[in-house]
């Protein structure tokens, strides 16, 4: 049983109201932090546990607060990202709408660490029931005087504010939730400088993700160390994973990081393996944009270790053989699942996305779409294959954001793994375009 | 020259959050209300005219293609009329596994109408839109601010019956 950080009182009736929030502990990581250290101890705890962003980079979040500037005058910000719109993670939403309080104890914690007087908590805008059900949580901890001016008594001011996005995949890149969060589009910015240095409003600001912020409360709670304790080597602590896709019991799971991935995928505590009669085909271990994985590297690494969930197993093996732990968005797709409609669909996703901003990812995800499009309703020819991995080398690492990286690297790996079921469509176009046609030819199945 | 005096304005209890929304921000930073303001005013109007986009410019003292430029960079602001319920139905894979072509090829064909459509009655609009982040409740479309998830044809024909009375 896994230890539960974030998720050990979701089950509990009224936990989304501050009185029972409150009788379960919470609001003493506020008290503690805010009466008994200083910001900076703060911030040592958050080095110490090796809590890292949980939004998909994976950068360590202590040595993220670390790098903002405290130029004397000038207003510092915290920004939460709550924008998630990565497909396969749902993470965040179910964290917020459930137990609002966590979040809101953490941004008090961390806006307190960095010296922030003025904080928000940036929604991705499709989510009003959940801004509802946040600015309820605020309203409630204001009241009790967790929130305002004089924060218990110590002199400590903050204001929450929740920011609802507008429906844009790319404000969940932290500058281009900035610009969007100043009232414009969101366009990234290029860096340096980095919003450590210039942030919201030209000021020093830190952006992390919910569950990064939310793990804060135990963290200050039990300390650093003991957080650090759990979890596997560099992946420390617990992960929200968010796991869809043809399986027994989708849903969102707390998992001690290091717990095995055939565990997860086939334990009745969580995944409950997949849906009945069906076989393993692939994953997407971390969000549609890592990389997707054949049946055959999913639980076993190419050396034939055990793949675990956890950033550095399962990228073991490079995009050769591995993948990312990324946001920990877990699509399981059984064998009805055609590869070359999914990578399609993706890939009109990432277009549709695309800011526009620079000319290989707004180009480019065009054409990947268009030439996927093609070769799944039958017209494709087999030069197209190479192609698109032509095209999805050219956008990786030529834009400002990693929007771009995140576009190519579906695309790469499905050909990479299933360049068979590519092929097919193009040869066997008349029985490929037949309703719920899949490919069934060499694909290994677990 | 003078201008024709602009119709448009928020209802009282409007104007009165707009002011709220407003004052959450730094001295100078006011134009960080813009997407709230063009939530509340498509929650007023249904839709975003240039008219109401010209008059949220007015309550933050900005230039109208500041407006329109962000207006149509977010795909949650309609820049045309739009019926009384709005059916964002989600597109991405996650849905498209749990059998989301299906079940909105059927919605489709419930309503006589294609994504961007709009029932010659006024009542649905169909709107095809990325990712919801409720992907382990898939198929799923959103109408306002409520989700409907874990959708099946018979769902379908329950929702659209429920919001047709």
């Amino acid at each position: 049983m896994t230890k539960k950080i974030l998720l050990e009182h979701a089950g509990v009736s009224g936990i989304e109201t501050f009185d029972v929030y409150r009788k379960q502990g919470g609001y003493t990581a506020v008290e503690k932090a805010l009466k008994t250290m200083t910001p900076d101890e703060v911030v040592e705890e958050a080095k110490k546990s090796g809590v890292r962003g949980r939004g998909g980079a994976g950068f360590p979040m202590g040595m993220k607060w670390g790098f903002l500037a405290k130029p004397e005058g000038v207003p510092r910000y915290l920004v939460c990202n709550a924008d998630e719109s990565e497909p396969g993670t749902f993470k965040d939403h179910y964290l917020m709408k459930t137990i609002p309080h966590l979040l809101v104890e953490g941004m008090i914690v961390a806006s307190y660490a960095l010296g922030a007087h003025k904080s928000f908590i940036y929604v991705r805008g499709e989510l009003l029931y959940v801004i509802a059900i946040l600015e309820k949580a605020i309203e409630e901890a204001k009241a009790q005087g967790f929130l305002g001016k004089n924060i218990l008594g110590t002199g400590y001011d903050l204001e929450l504010v929740v920011q609802p996005g507008g429906g844009a995949y790319i404000c969940g890149e932290e500058t281009a939730l900035l610009e969007s969060l100043e009232g414009k589009r969101g366009n990234p910015r290029n860096k340096p400088p980095f919003p450590a240095v210039k942030g919201l409003y030209q000021s020093p600001t830190v952006v992390n993700n919910v569950e990064s912020i939310a793990n804060m409360p135990w963290i200050i709670n039990n300390g650093g160390e003991a957080y650090a304790a759990i979890g596997i080597g560099r992946s420390t602590g617990t992960k929200l994973i968010s796991a869809s896709g043809h399986i027994k019991k989708p849903g969102v799971y707390e998992i001690e990081l290091g717990l095995s991935v055939d565990e997860f995928l086939n334990s009745d505590e969580y995944c409950g393996g997949i849906r009945n009669g069906h076989h393993l085909k692939a994953l997407v271990a971390g969000g549609s944009s890592v990389p997707i994985l054949p049946a055959h590297l999913i639980t076993k690494t190419a050396t034939g270790e055990n793949r675990l969930m956890s950033y550095e197993s399962l990228s073991d093996g490079g995009f050769a053989t591995g993948t990312m732990l990324g946001s920990g968005g877990f699509i399981v797709f059984d064998e009805t699942a055609c590869i070359v409609r999914n990578t399609w669909n993706f890939a009109r996703f990432y277009h549709h996305e695309s800011c526009g901003q620079c000319s290989p990812c707004r180009e480019g995800t065009g054409w990947m779409e268009k030439v996927l499009h093609r070769i799944e309703h039958g017209h494709g020819s087999m030069h197209d294959i190479d192609l698109l991995v032509d095209v999805a080398k050219k956008i990786e690492g030529n834009t400002i954001c990693p929007l771009g990286d995140a576009a190519a690297w579906p695309v790469a790996s499905a050909i990479r793994h299933f360049r068979d079921e590519f092929e097919w469509h193009i040869t066997h176009p008349k029985e490929a375009t037949q309703p719920g046609a899949v490919y069934m030819g060499d694909s290994i199945l677990v | 020259m003078t201008e024709a005096p602009n119709t448009v304005a928020f209802t009282p209890e409007r104007l009165a959050k707009a002011r709220e929304i407003i004052a959450r921000y730094p001295e100078g930073r006011q134009k960080s209300a813009l997407l709230p303001l063009l939530h509340v005013a498509q929650e007023q109007w249904g839709w975003l005219s240039s008219e109401v986009m010209d008059y949220v410019a007015g309550l933050l003292s900005i230039q109208p293609i500041e407006v329109y430029e962000v207006a149509s960079f977010y795909t949650m602001f309609h820049l045309e009329p739009v019926g009384k319920h709005v059916i964002e139905y989600c597109r991405t894979g996650p849905c498209c596994l749990m059998g989301g072509e299906d079940v909105y090829g059927y919605l489709k064909q419930k309503l006589g109408i294609g994504a961007g459509e709009t029932t010659p009655d006024g009542t649905f609009t169909l709107k095809e839109v990325e990712c919801l982040a409720a992907c382990g409740w898939g198929p799923v479309f959103q109408i306002r601010e409520k989700y409907y998830m874990n959708l099946t044809n018979e769902r379908i024909d329950e929702i659209v019956e429920e919001l047709s009375k």
